[in-house]
């Protein structure tokens, strides 16, 4: 393997952790409420509300399946 | 008051809140992973400010901030919220106990190897902030014909918050490490949901204030999430007891 390549992978690495850690499933519907909060503010609504209810649903439900796992 | 004195002391509060939020950004990430990796991003945030202010000038006050707003708010919110989470939990599981020895990959680094994370939170919050105060003393500055008293009140700003943090940095190093993971985690998804969706041109109800709002709804949710946890984690107890 190459320098470079070690490079690149380990930034990667980094940046997938950073980003999203250990609940991809938490980080695709944070991006995907970003999303749509872009939409609605496209729409005229002023949706502020959706990502911080998100977030905290989003934790619930990871505490939720860490405790039934 | 003189015109001069004015554009000093707007300039000044103006640029005290930016800073507050960029001090509170690097006190709670040097004191959660340690100081050496947390300085040197903030150091390489304010070296590369410090060109784009070198090169930008007065261009600087035409940056569309938003765009920008939104990628570093995004990036902090997706982290804060990794840390908010494990914060709960170690939390309610061992109180204000701290977490040394329990899992140490997600403490600081005890290899020698660099810390990114730490490194890259204080680097993206030193560059934004720093580049909020920096458009702040351009912007103001230029359109009063005061850039001079300008800069003056920016850069206080900076001295006087940023001695403020260093003030801090003891007493906030005596905080358990499990509730301080909670406070940073908190407070990186507060700032982190406000500049996303600041970035979208949300139009906040109550403005910059709304980051003490999503603070106090963040640390409530947190503080309920952490009863719950306790609660569930003794009934289990008993269950497995009886």
């Amino acid at each position: 393997m190459t320098t470079v390549w070690k490079v690149v992978v380990a930034v990667a690495r980094f940046l997938y952790g950073y980003v999203v850690g250990d609940d991809l499933l938490l980080a695709v519907v944070m991006v995907l409420g970003i999303v749509a909060t872009g939409f609605l503010v496209a729409t005229k609504v002023n949706a502020w509300w959706l990502v911080p209810l998100l977030a905290v649903a989003m934790t619930g439900l990871d505490l939720w399946r860490r405790r039934r796992a | 008051m003189t015109g001069a004195g004015v554009v000093l002391l707007t300039t000044f509060l103006a640029s005290a809140v930016e800073a507050i939020e960029m001090v509170t950004i690097v006190v709670g990430v040097g004191a959660t992973r340690g100081y050496r990796y947390t300085l040197l991003g903030a150091a390489a945030g304010l070296a590369v400010l410090a060109v784009v202010i070198a090169v930008g000038g007065i261009a600087l006050a035409a940056i569309p901030l938003g765009p920008l707003r939104l990628a570093v708010g995004t990036l902090l919110l997706l982290f804060g919220l990794q840390w908010y989470r494990k914060g709960v939990v170690r939390v309610a599981r061992r109180g204000f106990a701290g977490y040394r020895g329990e899992d140490q990959t997600e403490g600081p680094p005890t290899a020698a190897g660099i810390d990114w994370t730490a490194a890259f939170l204080a680097f993206k919050g030193v560059s934004l902030e720093g580049l909020e105060i920096a458009i702040i003393v351009v912007s103001f500055g230029a359109s009063a014909g005061e850039l001079g008293p300008a800069i003056v009140g920016g850069a206080a700003a900076l001295v006087v918050i940023g001695a403020l943090g260093f003030a801090l940095k003891g007493p906030v190093e005596r905080i358990p490490r499990s509730f301080l993971q909670l406070v940073v985690g908190t407070m990186l998804t507060s700032f982190g949901t406000f500049w996303a969706l600041e970035g979208l041109a949300i139009d906040w109800p109550q403005s910059d204030a709304d980051i003490v709002l999503l603070l106090i709804f963040y640390g409530m949710s947190a503080a309920a999430f952490i009863v719950l946890e306790r609660r569930v984690r003794k009934q289990t107890l008993q269950a497995a007891q009886s």
